[in-house]
């Protein structure tokens, strides 16, 4: 990222695509002369590309239950939910059983569905016939404050 | 060659946000009521399907609302609005030609796309429900007037499923015979009257009417209603939304304010929210208004309405400097012995905060303002809006809005986030 030399001495700061400030240059231009760190300067780490595929398609939710704590899922814990991918067996996801919201491994063989928890205090969940359900997106990070 | 204009519209968008967090309201009619759960501003289909109608004032439906297992929801700009941003940013991976023209519809260029657009457009449906959740209806035609009668028809019609391509000139005649004037795009009930005495009195006849004696007549607005119903784009897609010169932010108060320290803090309030707002845009200002208002339809009150502007030396965007020059123009304009029913704050002439230029008699805001106004702004998004006010907005606020059944700030607020 090069600096140009119209560099207000204000702006040192511009606004990102998603609203994210991401610093133009390490300093300012004094008599003509940059700094040679700018040539240098790269963005500061954003967790946003770690944790965001998809800005449009991705949610947080707060995990309640002990259900998945064998998969890293603890309550209080947030987990990052991505409703872009398509959920293939093995995929921890959140999932509408009856209108109820549950995260669970999702386990499919042909036409059966599994919902596994990983805890095992829990039992797993068998989509029988009847039972209205759908992944509300896959679970794709936990957050945890230590 | 004509260019393909898509209006993508979601599908009575309020309920849709709620029931996308609350899935129990699938199926059951839900309405979302305005500000100050005045009235039903949207409705589930089922809701509409029962006969409930839009503007019916929520105080005297209560008992047959809930006697018909009507789901009530007091409307949440925060979650619509967030909701709408995933929208318009699914609808951009579909073309890099869009506009957005209101909360829950965008127009979009499809250029390009003439041998699918079909196709294309039942994708797009699929992966903006997928993604965020909310259902949309889409409808294709040559010119923005004769989008909004496709869209119409792709929402009405159920065997459309959602999209409806109107390119060719039969189809479109097919479309505009179901339709009255007043039904189409612009065409208020003035306008459907005067066309009416004219002996126009259907949409099919006024896109066979001679555009220049329309013209004559109604002006070019007429005119280009004329030819936007033949297929001839007249109305562009325009991109790039202007940069924005003024905002507001302004509520009716949840019951009527009389006295000037509750006014004050209702004001303190908007100016700081309507400082935060031009913030996020890197925006600064040095002209204000304040305006304060009683009920217009309590004809047995005594009414009184009134704005007052402020200057400042030098644009800011600091909270306390528009807060004081808020509240200066509120004495200005305050009288006592009103029931004031609303009040807001208005900033004009937004420019780039970074661009100011300093003066002999006054400095833009320092970096230790400007540090300040960050630290506000990070700590009310973390712990939701309202965490941390200027003293003047006051603590206690019996005037703010009502809002008994609002849902959670889902995806806006770390302390609201749904619990699974």
């Amino acid at each position: 990222m090069s600096l140009s030399s119209q560099q207000r001495p204000f702006s040192v700061c511009a606004a990102g695509r998603n609203g994210v400030f991401i610093p133009l240059a390490a300093s300012t231009v004094a008599a003509g002369f940059p700094s040679p760190a700018d040539d240098y300067l790269d963005r500061p780490l954003d967790f946003n590309e770690l944790l965001v595929e998809n800005p449009a398609a991705t949610f947080a939710v707060r995990v309640a239950g002990e259900s998945m704590t064998g998969a890293g899922l603890y309550p209080g814990d947030i987990a990052v939910v991505n409703r872009a991918r398509n959920p293939v067996s093995g995929n921890v996801v959140l999932a509408l059983i009856d209108g109820d919201f549950t995260i669970k491994r999702y386990r499919r063989r042909g036409v059966h569905i599994r919902l596994a928890a990983e805890n095992p205090k829990f039992s797993d969940i068998v989509i029988s016939e009847g039972v209205t359900f759908e992944v509300w997106g896959v679970v794709t990070h936990s957050i945890r404050m230590l | 060659m004509t260019r393909p204009i898509a209006l993508v519209d979601c599908n009575n968008f309020y309920a849709s946000c709620e029931r996308v967090f609350q899935p129990t309201l699938r199926g059951k009619p839900v309405v979302v009521l305005s500000n100050n759960d005045g009235c039903v501003i949207a409705r589930s289909n089922e809701a509409k399907e029962l006969g409930i109608e839009m503007g019916a004032p929520w105080h005297l439906n209560r008992e047959k609302f809930s006697g018909a297992g009507v789901i009530v929801k007091s409307s949440n700009y925060t979650l619509y609005g967030d909701m709408s941003a995933r929208v318009m940013k699914t609808l951009l991976s579909f073309s890099p030609v869009l506009e957005i023209y209101s909360i829950d519809e965008a127009f979009l260029g499809l250029e390009g796309f003439e041998d699918r657009l079909e196709d294309h457009a039942r994708t797009l449906r699929a992966t903006v429900l997928q993604w965020t959740g909310i259902p949309v209806s889409v409808g294709i035609a040559p010119t923005k007037t004769l989008a909004k009668v496709a869209n119409r028809l792709a929402k009405k019609d159920s065997a459309s499923c959602g999209v409806r391509v109107l390119m060719a000139a039969a189809d479109q005649e097919r479309a505009l015979a179901q339709l009255e004037l007043s039904d189409l795009w612009g065409v208020a009930r003035r306008l459907s009257g005067r066309l009416k005495a004219q002996g126009v009195v259907t949409p099919l006849a006024l896109r066979n009417a001679d555009p220049q004696q329309i013209r004559q007549t109604l002006g070019v607005v007429g005119e280009r209603l004329v030819r936007e119903l033949r297929g001839e784009s007249c109305i562009e897609i325009e991109e790039i939304a202007p940069n924005r010169k003024s905002l507001i932010a302004s509520r009716s108060f949840g019951r009527p304010v009389e006295t000037l320290i509750e006014m004050q803090e209702a004001v303190a309030t908007y100016a700081s929210r309507a400082a935060e707002k031009m913030r996020r845009q890197n925006l600064a200002t040095a002209n204000l208004i304040v305006f304060v208002e009683t009920n217009p339809f309590r004809t047995q009150d005594r009414q009184y309405r009134a704005s007052q502007s402020a200057q400042l030396p030098i644009a800011t965007a600091d909270t306390g400097r528009l807060v004081a020059a808020a509240l200066g123009a509120l004495v200005a304009i305050w009288r006592e012995g009103y029931r004031y029913k609303k009040a807001g704050v208005m900033l004009l002439d937004l420019a780039p905060a970074n661009a100011l230029q300093g003066s002999l008699f006054a400095a833009p805001d320092s970096p230790a303002s400007q540090a300040r106004m960050r630290a506000l702004d990070v700590i009310n998004r973390r712990y939701g809006r309202g965490a941390l006010i200027i003293g003047a907005a006051g603590v206690k606020s019996a005037w703010r809005l009502r809002r008994e059944h609002v849902s959670k700030s889902y995806t806006t607020s770390w302390s609201e986030l749904l619990t699974v």
